[in-house]
């Protein structure tokens, strides 16, 4: 297997593949719930050094502040040894963008979490991920099965590109999380072929 | 590099009064050779001489926990320290050959369709 490499010892360790996957959206719109439902849930500090304007460009009201304690919520998928998944709930509030683009970077894709009592809440979400290409889905939480709005609805209501994939879900259900999982690495691996087809 | 990396100073004045959770890396807040991928596997090197004497009892839990391959954030929950620290403690131990990293493919290559579908597939079968 070409993940598997020597360390200056001469000894093989088996190095596994991990993916990052951001579960993003406003407050209370489930996040925590998500990560909870299909992974082992764990807090994750990251303790962060505001250094100037550099890198951070929304610090506006924290200039001085050195440090910054972000408590994110964080998840482990196994889907085999070889192969693991990592969930991040991203921190909600704008002051933390910056930790954003490291959680972004290099990750499979993203999940918006809408609540349609308050869709509003997820736009930040989803311009951020449109502006860096960073595919994601948006899954509208159903709470108490309550619909109120089709998918297709809410895609409109949104002004999503045309494709972005649209799911009703309920956060508290491991199989609805997980499907929301799927439909989102499928998204990316359609997104893959086509742009490999175009080029 | 200075002589002693551990040496007490703070990285400069603008750093500030960082005091709780900079402590156990004496106040430097970059990792020595370079930056560290939050998903960037590290492996303990089995080391015949162990050069004990700079190394804080946070290094050697690091040491401990990485027998396995394991991830930087696995590392920084499972010894509850944030992810900053660990990374700056991750560049010593790295300088001291202690352990080995292993980076993530480059951010700009795109996920492979093979693991793609590997991944579903998993999915599924939770």
């Amino acid at each position: 297997m070409d993940s598997v490499r020597s360390d200056r010892n001469g000894a093989s360790s088996r190095i596994p593949v991990a993916l990052k996957i951001l579960i993003a959206g406003g407050f209370g719109a489930g996040k925590t719930t998500m990560v909870g439902s299909v992974s082992e849930i764990r807090p994750l500090q990251t303790e962060e050094i505001l250094t100037g304007v550099e890198g951070a460009d929304d610090i506006g009201g924290v200039e001085s502040k050195t440090t910054t304690t972000v408590t994110m919520d964080f998840g482990r998928i196994t889907i085999t040894e070889d192969l693991q998944l990592y969930l991040f709930g991203t921190p909600g509030q704008d002051r933390f963008w910056f930790l954003w683009d490291e959680l972004s970077q290099g990750a499979l894709g993203a999940v918006v979490l809408a609540d349609t009592r308050r869709l509003a809440d997820c736009f930040p979400s989803i311009d951020y991920f449109e502006q860096r290409g960073t595919p994601f889905v948006v899954a509208v939480n159903c709470f108490e099965a309550e619909q109120r709005f089709a998918a297709d609805a809410v895609g409109r209501a949104l002004d999503l590109d045309p494709g972005v994939p649209v799911v009703l879900f309920d956060a508290r259900e491991p199989l609805g999380a997980r499907n929301v999982l799927i439909e989102l690495v499928e998204y990316v691996a359609r997104r893959q072929l086509l742009s490999a087809g175009s080029r | 590099m200075p002589a002693d990396p551990m040496a007490d100073s703070w990285l400069d004045r603008e750093a500030g009064p960082v005091v709780r959770p900079y402590a156990v890396t004496q106040g430097r807040v970059a990792p020595t050779g370079g930056e560290i991928d939050m998903m960037a596997f590290v492996v303990a090197t089995p080391a015949e001489t162990q050069p004990a004497g700079r190394l804080q009892p946070e290094h050697h839990a690091i040491v401990a926990a990485a027998g396995e391959p394991i991830p930087v954030v696995e590392l920084a929950s499972t010894l509850d320290l944030s992810v900053g620290v660990v990374r700056v403690l991750l560049g010593d131990l790295r300088s001291a050959g202690l352990i080995s990293m292993y980076e993530p493919p480059a951010a700009s290559r795109p996920h492979d369709v093979d693991v793609l579908k590997a991944v579903v597939n998993g999915l599924r079968a939770l």
